[in-house]
């Protein structure tokens, strides 16, 4: 069991290696439902892959990651499935089906993993992408949306089962700083309106400290500072301190 | 000798490939829309080149053909090589190679592509197999197209001889028809045009492996859809002569 209830993610001594390369070494954490998590770090610390693990999409070495009271690690294909209900996930580049419409994107899971009627995945979709201001792209295919559009898009899939945990792999990247703002303002609100934990991937120091109610900073694989905002500030470690100061 | 073991890890990883795609194919759910979408990009978007390639083949052949048989004083056995030569051999095996080349190198290309985007890390995210559903349909539309596209091949180049020989000695469609199909028996059509089912199951599976194996990012796009088109051309022979010998086990009628 995981330690708390109100848990919604936790670490516990997760290791992993890509070869001779650790990129998580012994790194334990927790994240309760309703909380926001920014990890930070330099490019290649591991923190991609803190949310693939997290997401089952692959398996540390080592140590437990507990879901909602699931400890992912090892469970099977059909239990997999059942976990990662309760997970959605934006990733870096929004990954959408490029043969499939913004529409179908949408429609897929929600067809696939729910009872729904076609009225009722209709008038879903329809809520969904006029939330994130897509209401009238539904028919455009991925190749047709800018950027932001496309994150924006990705967002709108991940949410689209009402996920209880959302992990977001670097949401505003290579977005100006309005778009960004705007996808932070979008994170808000699922936090706000559903008590959705959000796990989120980024460089973006000013939206994380905007947005986190709890930072996390990897560097070399290893955890190096943990808490809010302002105590990973005040951290005794130099690349955390750098890292949400600068 | 390094290379004999790189060649037969590689042959016991796509057996192991092939082995999950039968398991699938009997497991539900069965991914009938997506079968229905891959048919019809396998299978429908591939008649123009199989009947274009079909009819050349059939009138160069017969262009070929023609001198010798001529020599010999069996000008008129003409369709009935014609026949024979395409519904045995010819048709079957440029139907599977022109698909390895066409839809294998696409199938490669596109989940490679899928896998360098994250798109099945997004399928798998939404708790759905993506093996069962991008791999299976596609194993399985190769299945079901190859044969098809056979007879299309098959009756192309008998068209294509045809056309090749009213040119040349202004011979009847009747009397063609009749030659072609007067020495050519029902074991001579159903046993090869099948085989091809299971050199669709070798494009399919195999092109399906390099894809969506592939780790390599973008760089491994181009490398999947090369390597589909290469190693299914390969098993395709390979497995031809395998086959023919069954065939000839199985209908020694067929067997001169």
């Amino acid at each position: 069991m995981n330690t708390s209830p109100n848990m919604a993610v936790e670490f516990k001594n997760v290791t992993k290696a890509f070869g001779e390369k650790r990129v998580l070494n012994d790194v334990s954490f927790q994240l309760e439902q309703g909380q926001v998590l920014c990890l930070l770090g330099r490019s290649g610390t591991g923190k991609s892959v803190t949310l693939k693990i997290i997401m089952a999409l692959m398996r540390p070495d080592s140590g437990e990651v507990w879901v909602d009271d699931e400890n992912v690690v090892g469970l099977g294909e059909s239990c997999l499935s059942m976990v990662r209900k309760k997970l959605g996930y934006l990733f870096q580049d929004a990954a959408l089906f490029d043969s499939l419409t913004l529409y179908e994107n949408l429609a897929l899971p929600l067809s696939r993993l729910t009872k729904k009627s076609k009225s009722e995945i209709d008038e879903k979709i329809r809520r969904v992408l006029s939330d994130v201001s897509l209401g009238s792209d539904g028919a455009k295919y991925p190749s047709a949306l800018s950027g932001g559009m496309r994150k924006r898009a990705g967002l709108a899939r991940a949410l689209v089962l009402e996920p209880k945990i959302l992990l977001a792999d670097e949401p505003s990247s290579g977005l100006d700083r309005i778009t960004a703002s705007e996808i932070d303002d979008l994170l808000l609100r699922c936090k706000e309106q559903h008590g959705t934990a959000l796990i989120i991937v980024t460089h973006d120091v000013h939206g994380a400290r905007r947005i986190a109610d709890r930072v996390a900073v990897l560097d070399k694989g290893d955890l190096v500072a943990f808490g809010t905002v302002e105590e990973v500030a005040r951290s005794e470690n130099d690349v955390a301190r750098r890292l949400i100061t600068e | 000798m390094r290379w004999l073991g790189r060649v037969i890890q590689f042959v016991g990883k796509v057996g192991v490939f092939g082995a999950r795609v039968l398991i699938n194919v009997v497991q539900p759910p069965f991914e009938l829309a997506q079968v229905s979408r891959q048919l019809a990009e396998v299978g429908t978007k591939s008649i123009t080149l199989i009947v274009v390639s079909g009819f050349a083949l059939g009138a160069v052949m017969t262009l070929h053909t023609r001198n010798t048989l001529v020599t010999f004083g069996a000008a008129a056995m003409i369709p009935a090589v014609q026949a024979v030569s395409f519904f045995v051999e010819i048709g079957p095996l440029v139907a599977g190679l022109l698909l390895a080349g066409r839809v294998g190198s696409g199938i490669g290309a596109v989940l490679a592509n899928m896998r360098a985007s994250e798109q099945i890390d997004a399928i798998e995210s939404l708790s759905i197999d993506s093996f069962k559903f991008l791999v299976v349909p596609r194993v399985l539309a190769c299945v079901i197209a190859l044969p098809l596209l056979t007879l299309f091949m098959d009756f192309a180049g008998l068209l294509g001889g045809f056309f090749s020989e009213v040119l040349s000695s202004h011979i009847s469609p009747e009397l063609y028809l009749n030659g072609a199909f007067d020495n050519l028996q029902w074991s001579n059509f159903i046993a090869p045009t099948l085989k091809t089912a299971v050199f669709g199951f070798i494009i399919g599976s195999v092109s399906s492996y390099f894809g969506y194996t592939t780790d390599k990012g973008a760089k491994g796009v181009g490398e999947a859809a090369t390597n589909s088109v290469v190693v299914s051309s390969l098993l395709i022979i390979v497995a031809d002569v395998l086959l023919i010998k069954c065939i000839f086990f199985l209908f020694p009628d067929t067997a001169i």
